[in-house]
């Protein structure tokens, strides 16, 4: 996950308490979904940025999962998303989410 | 309407294993934090050497030596022993150039004398450029070369960079002013190496096409790179330093960017600029990024792969008035992403494809090709970032599917129909939209395709001005053969001139009438 964002995420947890916070993913592939999600519950794997070693334990999401997809207006869902849920492999990004969240996350 | 053309396109690609040890940003930074990285010591064993470099498939599809329909067939990944071809240092629409050969067009272009490599190393470049056929007719200003004593004492007191080949010094690029760091030995060394990429792009434009550099009136240069000093940072003008090098002698020019999408804006002004008739031809150009060299370079080496981001890149195109022949711009049939698009993929696609074509009456099916980021999947995948213009291409089709322009069913038939693979180096603005203009033209001579549209699109929010991304789109289109309207004789003109007629017609029934 980009360094900046790590960063605003981190700052945004301080400021706001971490068991206040969402994060909502909309990463087009598998694998790079499962890092951010790892990212923002058990720290940056790659140890690279601010959040090396930090362990947020985000709520954290995909925006295709139906938690955060039956949230949404329907019509906002069909303008800005379902095009794109025809192209993404849906089940493999969710469940790489998934997998990551329910490891680590430590609020839902 | 009488479109200009694309009469033209070249394509370079420069193997620097050297330059992405020393200056690729992943490897700077990665040092500055810990010299004995792992990744570091590492790289060495990842890198490709020039053969591998010039038998790999989408190489050769980049220089023109292979059709995209043709690198299809090829087993992947290309990068395998035995997926290798015995591909052509030189091809059909550029070349493939060493790390050696090409410290001496650096050194060539050099208008300030900032470049200096060892006598020795001078001498053997010389030999090597001797047999190049496009260079052994041209008198480069190498000069005799330096001592190594001289280049270690830039090194030790001035700040200079070093130059490497195959691990040994060979020079170093001086700075180019003592504090100002817009002018430091780094940038320096940046700038010229996309000013020595770009002129050779445009020096093999002109040994393919034969066009006379000197008839070019206007060179637009589209890089992702920024000249200029501590007060104007972005003051340009690379257009203009590489015209001179190349001997466009009766050109000017300017550079244009928006991060990757600057080529396909380039090509749409400069189509502007000569159906408005203010030039006849110019030429849009632009050299590589040594920044990205190896910017993916460690999930490559984690995957146990070659470190593919391993080229330079660079292209040129000529953009003319009509000859009947080569392909036309259809400047009637531009996309643009607005400010007021939005950024859901769904709009953006359709911001610059299908907008486009449903003002014009074309549906989606029409365009033969679509030329997308063409960014290399096997450099892509490793990263994270999937395959871009397969990505891409599902994106038309499922916008296709939910406007009823497509069954849902045969999304992935219109991908594999009017998609291709990517074959580009992900040098930022090289694969977006632009790697395919020479392919369009051979296709469109053999009538294989009929219609391409050139798409280009760029991260507008990574320079921190915005959060916009942008885009810009335009077809291509196969000459219909009609060049101009007979002299003496203007059909807009006596369209006017029946308009006004039959209004003194019609005035004077309404006059009668009263």
């Amino acid at each position: 996950m980009d360094l900046e964002n790590q960063a605003r995420i981190k700052e945004l947890a301080e400021k706001h308490g971490p068991e206040n916070l969402v994060v909502i993913l909309g990463g087009a592939e598998a694998e790079s979904s499962g890092l951010a999600c790892e990212t923002v519950t058990n720290g940056d794997p790659t140890y690279a940025g601010p959040l090396a070693g930090v362990q947020l334990g985000l709520a954290c999401y995909h925006v295709l999962e139906s938690e955060i997809k039956d949230e949404i207006e329907p019509e906002v869902y069909d303008e800005q998303i379902s095009m794109m849920e025809m192209v993404l492999e849906v089940e493999e990004i969710i469940a790489e989410t998934k997998k990551y969240r329910e490891m680590y996350a430590k609020y839902q | 309407m009488i479109f200009p053309v694309l009469k033209a396109s070249s394509y370079i690609l420069i193997h620097t294993p050297d330059t992405l040890k020393h200056y690729g940003s992943t490897q700077v930074t990665t040092r500055a934090k810990d010299s004995h990285d792992d990744y570091l010591k590492q790289l060495n064993r990842h890198l490709r050497d020039f053969k591998q470099v010039v038998n790999y498939a989408p190489n050769q599809c980049y220089i023109g030596n292979l059709l995209p329909d043709q690198l299809t067939e090829i087993n992947q990944p290309w990068y395998a022993e035995a997926n290798l071809l015995e591909g052509k240092r030189f091809g059909e629409l550029g070349e493939l150039m060493p790390e050696d050969e090409f410290y001496g067009l650096v050194k060539h272009v050099d208008s300030f004398d900032l470049v200096k490599l060892t006598a020795a190393f001078t001498k053997q470049v010389q030999e090597k450029l001797a047999e190049h056929p496009i260079f052994s007719q041209q008198n480069l200003a190498l000069g005799a070369g330096n001592e190594l004593s001289e280049i270690k004492q830039l090194l030790a007191e001035q700040d200079a960079a070093p130059l490497y080949f195959k691990d040994q010094l060979v020079g170093c690029i001086k700075r180019a002013h003592e504090s100002d760091e817009n002018l430091n030995s780094h940038v320096m060394l940046e700038n010229l190496m996309a000013k020595a990429s770009a002129y050779l792009a445009i020096i093999n434009l002109q040994a393919k096409s034969g066009v006379d550099l000197s008839t070019v009136e206007y060179v637009v240069e589209c890089s992702e790179e920024a000249c200029g000093d501590i007060n104007q940072r972005g003051g340009g003008n690379f257009a203009k330093a590489i015209a001179e090098s190349a001997g466009c002698i009766n050109a000017t020019g300017v550079d244009m960017r928006s991060f990757c999408a600057g080529p396909t804006h380039a090509l749409v002004n400069s189509a502007a600029l000569v159906k408005a008739g203010v030039y006849k031809n110019v030429l849009v150009v632009a050299g590589g990024s040594v920044a990205k060299l190896g910017m993916n370079g460690k999930d490559h080496v984690k995957k146990e792969m070659p470190v593919l981001e391993d080229v330079l890149g660079g292209f040129a195109a000529l953009i003319t008035a009509n000859d009947g022949l080569s392909p036309v711009i259809r400047t009637d049939v531009i996309g643009r992403h607005k400010v007021g698009t939005g950024s859901s993929p769904q709009a953006v696609i359709s911001s610059l494809v299908t907008e486009p074509l449903d003002q014009n009456k074309l549906k989606l099916v029409d365009i033969d090709r679509y030329s997308v980021e063409m960014q290399n999947p096997e450099i892509t995948k490793p990263a994270g970032a999937g395959n871009v213009p397969e990505a891409n291409y599902k994106m038309i089709a499922a916008l296709g599917v939910k406007r009823g322009d497509l069954e849902k069913k045969d999304l992935l038939d219109f991908v594999k129909k009017h998609g291709m693979p990517g074959f580009a180096p992900t040098q930022g603005h090289i694969p977006s939209g632009i790697p395919f203009l020479g392919h369009a033209i051979k296709m469109m001579a053999d009538n294989t395709i009929e219609k391409a549209m050139i798409i280009g699109k760029g991260s507008l929010f990574l320079g921190r001005m915005t959060n916009q991304f942008d885009g810009v789109s335009f077809l291509l289109e196969k000459n219909s053969g009609t060049v101009a309207p007979e002299e003496g004789y203007n059909s807009e003109e006596v369209k006017r001139l029946f308009a006004a007629a039959m209004r003194k017609v019609a005035d004077s029934l309404l006059g009668e009438g009263e």
